[in-house]
């Protein structure tokens, strides 16, 4: 029961972070049917906002410290951050430790720029072109961005720590009666999970209250008769994909002190997040968001040792097992149209 | 002759001639000069260029011609080399058998894959594909060890029981005798070609994967192929189920798969998982869309490309930067080598990255179309009449970026 | 057109690097080369595969300076570094048998697929006497069987895996870096102290070949303290979040994790598992512990604050005290402005010894080097006292246990020395169970061509 209980817990917070990034993929689909291989690279991007972020509130000045030395026997040169020299000691430091959250306010306006960018620049000659110079192109961008990031940070995974206050875990056992040590689930994962239901949230509300929205919406279902009304529908989907880079973006951020970002990981998330698209269903949102979390949790349960010991390896591949079921029992995936990414 | 038209049939000669002349044509650097870096022309590349060309060949007979965009194709070219490698291990270092059965196995394993994954088009058949290719990788990679040998990669052991190997047979791959990684070298003046075995029988295995791929083209069951591409409902309409049309093609790319997998472990006696992954399933894609889909040579000119830059480029350091430019004044030499440092080297993944962008949006067509614009031009110049549209080349050394 | 079977591409590059436009000659009569690629002009040719790209980028560039710079010392240039501290003394900086050393480099990727292209490459195409670098047990594995076939020496680089000198062992093969026996025969009676003799443990395994032999390897060690092995759990490769084999431990009635991960793994699984507070934990009355065997600089740097008091062992660390170590520590330190990493340091070691025993053998043929090898004592090079030993080719050295320590001063001194195990402590028979039985053999060794 706890057991079961726990894993509820762990596939929820997966499942924030694939849908969330679902989520992103699929506006982009459903808006402007591009298949969007840079997303992953999207999501990597957006975590390396926050190894920015960190970066430039740890920015220094060299001090050099008599008392001690370096690894040549040197006298070792200190570095002292301005923020610390600013605002004090104490506050510079709190300012540095809650480097990720802030990263959030460095994080929109970079990935909406990053995103304008790309529709305009690149993305928009090829909404004409069949879906496999799409894969191509963006593939390309995707190995451009993560080669840049490569020469700028390295290749090794960066440390990139939850503020001191959300370090640690909660005991959820108590709560419910358990005894101690039984249901611990770390703070900042609850804040993630919290932050992708905000999110999520705040989607689907934008797309469903606002004027912007409701036309996104009619130009997701019949994008000519919307133009033929005279709306510039071509603008409204730059901004959605300027969204939809903010949405894998801030996934991004706030993922990097449960997964320490490495250029690379843009690329383990990319087959991942497709899965989770598909089995939602081409063009749904709300498919994506439920598949992001059906997955995530049965993944949980696969990686308990009572199913493992049953079934070896099955943690391994049982994602691409409920995919492969899905699409075998639901044609179009959970929630997907008809005629979308059929041809 | 071959059962081919006039032109098709001189296609396949010029095709033919290409690739026996491989081992000259990839070498156009002496060996002394600074250029010998981009020289091509060493046995494992030339047998990559070959086996990937067939590789690439069989995944465009599905791709090109129906449309059906496979993500799991890495996963017969796997199968392939295990078997291969197992029959290594049970009977000799003898590679037809494991060859044989490398294209049976790799067959009827796509014959399954295909069956399921085929009842559903578009992406959904792409992510079918893909799921049942990495549920392949990552099951090879970690449980089913006892089989593959997992990370390390199933390689053959003293003491295997190799039933069939006689007292005195080659202790590697070989063909009745023929070692496949001896060669022969030729110097001519400051050159040196490279006649390798293995070279020539991928070679010649790779025109007969291509005469296949031709006949198939240009056969009714091609024509069939095409019309599942261009409209299947229409075909529907019509009372034709075009679902055994795919699945034969579905299966025929993967069993030419499967052979490029057995052809890799024929070349070298060890498999990996690796070849399973997805990345792998996507280089071959890329390789064909890069090359020119639905084209006949553009898939190899693809896989040529791709693997070039591969071997050739992550091979450029800073001390080889240095020496081509060490003619130059020394802050120049410097600023140069800043220049090309992040492209090469361990750059090199961002070099690729950049021209599969421009490949894409400058040449729609993919790098087949470059070809016939260029040889356009050249035709116009001397007013000849236009000819066909397959105007075919070899994989060349890509354009030297570096230079 | 003159056909000479017997060319070797070495001799004509050798031959030309040195002058271009020199008049080069297009007959071969020089009697049969006796082995691969065996270098004829004033030049010899190394071939540094490293991963270039991929996870383990930074470690495979770590690699390239070290092997950069061994090659200088080799040649005369700059400070000479081990050089000066190596026991053996026939290496006087001209070179290998005064011919210059030059070095081609190539990109593993990781993958054992693009690291045998890699070396290949290198054999065929650039001549090279042997191949240096790794940063893989699954990669070495693969490079070393292309290296016997080839008929030129490996050396591995960074390969933990007991199976690279266990069950894989090969003639033209040699590996300096530890295994992961080592690593639990050194740690066992740290953790002892540590940790007393009642401790349960919970394993978490990387789901592939090292994975497997690290766990055996640990399993084995501690049980023998008297430990009890509570669980053993296998995690995918790249996993990401480990949250669901983490949430478990503690219900296990586990008071130690031990962790065989390496890499970006090992970095995410110990974030987390401090993130769930597995560490602020009291289980069976005592404090819960996590144990990393395999520890690297970079893995430190990428784990940061986490693995503070966390114990782990390694091959070798730039803080030694060691005559060798210091002089290796100043010049790698002041051309490259960062302390060597230890995955560096086998693989600048590998190329003094290799040059060392050519000059020794007083040839470049593969099975001159590896008699030259086999056995073969010295001092001056880290760890102490060392032997390659004759029956697997391994080296057998003094081993480092690690714990991050609690103030780091800077980012290169996350971890510190806790004990020096000494070599006579991690020695085993070479017919160990654990490295193949009495049925893992060498193989003949190969002069190739």
């Amino acid at each position: 029961m706890e057991a079961i209980l726990l894993q509820i817990l762990n596939g929820l917070d997966k499942g924030s972070a694939y849908a969330l990034i679902a989520l992103g993929l699929t506006l982009i689909f459903g808006t402007l049917g591009v298949v969007n291989f840079a997303h992953g690279a999207l999501f990597m991007i957006g975590a390396f906002c926050a190894v920015v972020m960190q970066r430039l509130l740890g920015l220094s000045f060299d001090q050099v410290d008599p008392s001690k030395t370096d690894f040549l026997g040197n006298p070792l040169v200190v570095q002292m951050p301005y923020v610390e020299k600013w605002f004090g000691p104490e506050i510079g430091a709190a300012i540095i430790d809650w480097s990720v959250p802030l990263a959030i306010f460095l994080a929109i306006p970079v990935m909406i720029a990053l995103g304008f960018a790309m529709e305009r620049g690149l993305i928009k000659h090829f909404y004409k072109r069949p879906h496999a110079d799409q894969i191509l192109v963006t593939f390309g961008l995707a190995i451009v961005l993560q080669e840049i990031i490569k020469y700028f940070f390295g290749a090794n995974p960066i440390q990139s720590a939850s503020p001191e206050a959300f370090a640690g875990s909660f005991d959820f056992g108590v709560l419910l009666g358990f005894d101690p040590n039984v249901i611990i689930y770390p703070y900042w994962r609850m804040v993630y999970f919290l932050f992708a239901a905000l999110i999520i949230g705040g989607v689907f509300a934008f797309l469903q209250f606002t004027t912007f929205g409701m036309v996104v919406r009619a130009g997701m279902a019949d994008r000519e008769t919307v133009g033929l009304l005279g709306i510039n529908i071509d603008r409204r989907f730059t901004i959605m994909f300027g969204l939809a880079a903010a949405v894998a973006g801030l996934a991004g951020v706030m993922y990097t002190p449960i997964l320490s970002p490495n250029y690379h990981m843009g690329m383990e998330f990319l087959v991942l997040s497709f899965v989770v698209v598909v089995v939602g269903g081409m063009g749904s949102l709300p498919g994506a968001v439920l598949a992001g979390f059906l997955l995530g949790i049965l993944q949980s349960f696969a990686s308990m040792n009572e199913i493992k010991s049953v079934i070896p390896g099955i943690d391994q591949v049982i994602i691409y097992l409920i995919a492969i079921l899905i699409l075998l029992t639901r044609p179009r995936g959970l929630m997907g149209r008809k005629g979308v990414m059929e041809d | 002759m071959f059962g081919l038209s006039a032109k098709d049939t001189r296609f396949l000669l010029i095709v033919m001639f290409l690739t026996l002349a491989t081992p000259i044509l990839l070498q156009p650097f002496p060996e002394n000069s600074a250029m010998a870096q981009f020289n091509a022309g060493y046995p494992d590349l030339m047998q990559k260029f070959a086996i990937f060309g067939i590789f690439a060949i069989g995944f465009n007979i599905l791709f090109g011609l129906t449309g059906y965009l496979s993500f799991g194709h890495a996963a017969f070219l796997g199968v392939g080399s295990y078997t291969v490698v197992w029959m290594y291990k049970l009977l000799s270092y003898n590679i037809l058998p494991g060859l044989i059965l490398s294209i049976i196995i790799s067959g009827l394993f796509a014959l399954l894959i295909g069956f399921i994954s085929l009842r559903r088009s578009g992406i959904y058949f792409s992510i079918l594909t893909l799921a049942f290719a990495q549920m392949s990788y990552n099951l090879a990679y970690s449980v089913l060890t006892p089989i593959t040998n997992g990370e390390t990669g199933l390689q053959v052991y003293s003491n295997d029981p190799q039933m069939l190997a006689g007292a005195n047979a080659p202790t590697s791959p070989h063909l009745f005798g023929i070692v496949m990684r001896e060669s022969s070298e030729f110097a001519v003046g400051g050159w040196v070609f490279t006649f390798n075995n293995g070279y020539y029988f991928c070679a010649i295995i790779a025109i007969l994967a291509f005469y296949l791929s031709m006949r198939i083209f240009r056969s009714p069951f091609g024509m069939m192929l095409r019309a599942i591409k261009t409209n299947q409902t229409r075909l529907n309409y019509t009372g034709l189920n075009p679902r055994p049309y795919t699945l034969a093609a579905f299966v025929i790319s993967g069993m030419y798969a499967g052979l490029a997998g057995g052809l890799l472990a024929a070349m070298d006696p060890l498999a990996g998982a690796e070849r399973m992954q997805w990345t792998a399933s996507g280089e071959v894609v890329l390789m064909t869309i890069l090359g020119g889909a639905g084209t006949l040579m553009g898939p190899v000119l693809g896989a040529g490309f791709i693997k070039y830059f591969e071997n050739i480029f992550s091979k450029i350091n800073d001390n080889v930067l240095h020496s081509w430019f060490a003619f130059m004044p020394d802050g120049m030499e410097d600023f140069l080598v800043a220049l090309v440092h992040p492209f090469v080297g361990k750059g090199w993944h961002l070099t690729l990255g950049i021209l599969f962008m421009m490949v894409v949006i400058f040449l729609p067509g993919g790098l087949v179309e470059g070809m016939q614009r260029i040889s356009r031009l050249f035709r116009r110049k001397k007013a000849t009449k236009p000819g066909g549209p397959d105007h075919e080349h070899h994989p060349k050394p890509a354009p030297h970026v570096a230079e | 057109m003159t056909i000479s079977k017997l060319t070797r591409r070495g001799v004509i590059k050798t031959g030309a690097v040195t002058g271009a436009g020199l008049a080069l000659p297009t007959i071969f009569t020089s009697a049969a080369s006796a082995f691969t690629n065996e270098p004829t002009g004033s030049t010899v040719t190394l071939g540094f595969n490293v991963p270039q790209t991929g996870p383990y980028a930074d470690e495979g560039l770590d690699e390239l300076r070290a092997q950069e710079l061994a090659v200088e010392h080799i040649n005369g240039m700059g400070d000479g570094g081990m050089l000066n501290t190596f026991s053996s003394k026939v290496l006087d900086g001209t070179g290998i048998m005064g011919k210059k050393v030059e070095f081609v480099t190539g990109d593993t990727q990781t993958k054992s697929d693009a690291a045998r292209a890699s070396a290949k490459s290198m054999i065929e195409k650039d001549g090279v006497v042997m191949i240096n670098g790794g940063s893989s047990s699954g990669v070495a594995i693969a490079v070393q069987g292309l290296c016997q076939e080839a008929g030129i020496i490996f050396m591995a680089g960074l390969t933990h895996s007991n199976d690279t000198t266990g069950k894989d062992r090969k003639a033209n093969g040699f590996r300096h870096f530890f295994n992961a026996y080592m690593s639990g025969a050194a740690l066992g009676p740290v953790l002892e102290k540590a940790y007393g003799t009642d401790r349960r443990a919970y394993h978490l395994t990387a789901d592939y070949t090292w994975g497997y032999t690290q766990e055996a390897s640990i399993q084995a060690s501690t049980e023998a303290l008297g430990w009890e092995t509570v669980n053993k759990v296998k995690t995918p490769v790249g996993a990401g979040d480990f949250s669901s084999y983490i949430t478990p431990v503690l219900q296990s009635g586990a008071d130690v994790l031990i962790l065989n991960h390496y890499g970006g793994d090992m970095i995410n699984s110990i974030t987390q598992a401090v993130q769930f507070g597995l560490r602020d934990k009291q289980v069976n009355g005592k404090n819960f512990e996590i144990v990393v065997p395999l520890y690297s600089e970079l893995m430190a740097e990428g784990a940061g604050e986490n693995i503070k008091g966390v114990y782990g062992s390694m091959n070798w660390n730039w803080q030694l005290q060691d005559a060798g170590t210091k002089a290796f520590v100043k010049s790698f330190g002041e051309k490259y402005g960062r302390p060597p990493s230890n995955s560096a340091h086998t693989c600048y070691v590998q190329t003094l010894l290799y040059a060392d025993a050519v000059t020794r053998a007083g040839s470049f043929a593969p099975c001159a080097v590896a008699e030259a090898l086999e056995g073969f004592e010295f001092d001056g090079m880290g760890n102490g006292p060392t032997l390659y030993r004759a029956d697997d080719h391994q080296c057998f050295k003094d081993v480092l246990v690690m714990k991050g320590k609690d103030n780091p001063s800077t980012e290169f001194d996350i971890l510190e020395v806790v004990e020096v195990t000494p070599r006579a402590q991690v020695e085993y028979a070479p017919d160990h169970e654990m490295f193949g039985g009495g049925e893992a053999s060498l193989g003949e060794c190969n002069n190739g061509a």
